[in-house]
């Protein structure tokens, strides 16, 4: 089912009008109440006038995470603080927190494009949606539940954690649709498992997975331990939340909720605008957004975009899964590392579990990757000649993908810590020690 | 003869060990071998203990990493040449040696072998009658 068809599958010359209509009115209203955006402007010789179709966009300033640190935190509203209706927050691991504001019509702007991503999904009215999306300053959690509450949908609102809570409540509600991070959504299936609760003898058949990058192989793992069919959200609270773009059961990318977000690919040093199909970093510019409208807000995630029609019916452009997010691509003697990467190949390995945290080091002059990676139990001998032959031929399937070499650690199963909301696949002492 | 030999694969951290004894310990399972191949990074912990199919459910239950594997285990006089022997003779059939540990003590030596064939090894050992299970007192792992 198609949530808002009007909007979803409109003709691709009406979409261009809707969007320069939107954009020319957002660009008036943060010139004449956003200080930020009117000196950014001005710098650049530009005045709302300028803007007249969507594809004058390429005149506007770009925002960046900094700057909303910067304006912290409520220096980029656009309207008045009593029509603010709520707050979220994004957490503050490398710095102070983003603020985001809502304002009555953004929260229903806000359920609206839920309530597209899980039809996209194939979510309906019937649907007992169980929320294991952290429920907070985080947007995950109030998204799923105020979108999955439009289309007529019985919500759980469990929020994150508290796992064999989470199957109790699969088994005895018959929750039909899970909405977590893929991360969690992983672990939960292998609690099912190490329960011997068979996953078809659940209700269960649809995942909403989101709020970080997750493999291919990653997928089709949850899809069999859940046995479900898994669908990936895409979203940030500084445009929105989930459901600024979702997957489709067609399987080739997840359809941008382009009538209200606008999306541009970019390359990330130069900032020069890349083509459809080209692969760069994604930025979006609010076209309805009233509390805290952004313009070319640099998300960080790369992907690339498509505008041909979809076979599911729906028009509006799609954007690959995200492939890795420049934030987390780390430069280990010069060549970029996504943790993406390991992820593929230790999915491929049956040997290994999808479980592992990439140490960046500097010894020296000298950076080093150290790859810590469980080992499934099974597998384990009490030959170390075995282990090691073993840890060596994945030692090489890391570094002939990476292309750098690297240290492979073997830990002890579940000897890495399980998140509950997003997973923690990095640390890098680098960064520690400049602090 | 075949023993069962409990293995474990141990992070290599102070206290770790010593989680595992302690469960061992709660359920008054007795410990007649041992050995712990260390790497960097990561131990492997061999033992032949007094009831291992015991020793394994509630180690697993306590998330330790644990799977069974079959050794041999003999008792050879404590003198000059003994090993020696018993090696050349697997050496000539074809055996292989993985690892093995083992002491010495009034007039008898007690070996555990990790070897590539174990049913043909004790053959080997059985045809010679190099060996003994006297004095052996872990009656449970025995296969």
């Amino acid at each position: 089912m198609i949530w808002n068809e009007p909007k979803e599958c409109m003709d691709r010359e009406e979409m261009t009008h809707l969007q320069g209509k939107r954009l020319r009115s957002t660009v008036e209203k943060v010139y004449q109440n956003v200080p930020f955006y009117r000196r950014k402007m001005q710098e650049l010789g530009v005045e709302p006038e300028d803007i007249r179709r969507i594809e004058d966009i390429k005149y506007l300033p770009f925002t960046t995470k900094q700057d909303l640190r910067d304006n912290y935190p409520y220096g980029l509203m656009a309207v008045a603080p009593s029509e603010v209706v709520r707050l979220h927050a994004s957490s503050g691991t490398t710095g102070k927190p983003t603020v985001v504001g809502y304002t009555r019509k953004d929260i229903d702007m806000f359920s609206e494009n839920v309530a597209r991503s899980i039809c996209c999904t194939g979510g309906n009215r019937d649907d007992v949606v169980q929320v294991a999306y952290g429920y907070g300053l985080f947007t995950g959690g109030l998204g799923l539940h105020y979108g999955a509450e439009k289309i007529g949908a019985a919500v759980v609102p469990i929020s994150g954690g508290n796992t064999m809570k989470q199957l109790t409540l699969l088994q005895d509600f018959g929750s039909t649709i899970l909405a977590c991070t893929p991360s969690y959504a992983m672990h939960l299936a292998e609690v099912l498992a190490e329960n011997n609760i068979d996953p078809a003898s659940l209700k269960l058949r649809i995942g909403i997975f989101g709020a970080e990058p997750w493999s291919h192989e990653m997928k089709e793992k949850i899809e069999k331990g859940l046995h479900i069919k898994a669908y990936d959200i895409y979203g940030l609270s500084e445009v929105m939340g989930p459901g600024v773009s979702c997957a489709c059961g067609i399987g080739e990318g997840l359809h941008v909720a382009e009538d209200h977000f606008y999306p541009e690919i970019v390359n990330p040093e130069t900032l020069e605008s890349l083509e459809n199909g080209e692969l760069g970093e994604l930025v979006f510019t609010h076209l309805t957004k009233e509390a805290m409208p952004l313009l070319r807000y640099r998300t960080r995630d790369l992907t690339y975009l498509n505008d041909t029609p979809c076979d599911c019916g729906r028009t509006n452009v799609r954007m690959a899964s995200v492939k890795g997010r420049s934030d987390d691509m780390l430069i280990i003697r010069g060549v970029n590392v996504f943790p993406s990467q390991v992820e593929s190949v230790l999915l491929s390995i049956p040997e290994a579990k999808p479980h592992y945290l990439l140490v960046v080091e500097r010894k020296g002059a000298m950076d080093t990757l150290e790859v810590k990676v469980e080992i499934d139990e099974t597998y384990f001998s009490d030959e170390i000649n075995a282990i090691n032959i073993l840890k060596n031929r994945i030692r090489h399937q890391v570094e002939s993908t990476l292309g750098i070499s690297i240290k492979l650690t073997i830990v002890e199963p579940k000897a890495l810590e399980r998140s509950e909301g997003k997973a923690k696949r990095v640390l890098d002492l680098r960064k520690e020690e400049e602090k | 003869m075949i023993v069962k030999q409990l293995t474990a694969f141990l992070q290599n951290e102070p206290g770790r060990l010593e989680e595992l004894t302690s469960v061992l310990e709660q359920e008054k399972i007795n410990i007649s071998a041992l050995s712990i191949a260390e790497t960097e990074e990561y131990g492997i912990v061999r033992m032949i203990v007094s009831h291992p199919e015991k020793a394994e459910e509630r180690l697993k239950n306590e998330g330790f990493s644990v799977k069974t594997t079959l050794v041999i285990g003999v008792e050879v006089p404590d003198e000059p040449g003994t090993l020696h022997h018993i090696l050349k003779r697997w050496a000539d059939g074809g055996i292989n040696v993985r690892y093995m540990y083992g002491y010495s003590n009034c007039g008898a030596a007690r070996l555990i072998m990790k070897v590539s064939d174990p049913e043909k090894a004790t053959q080997i050992l059985e045809e010679e009658n190099l060996w003994s299970t006297v004095g052996w007192n872990a009656k449970d792992c025995i296969m």
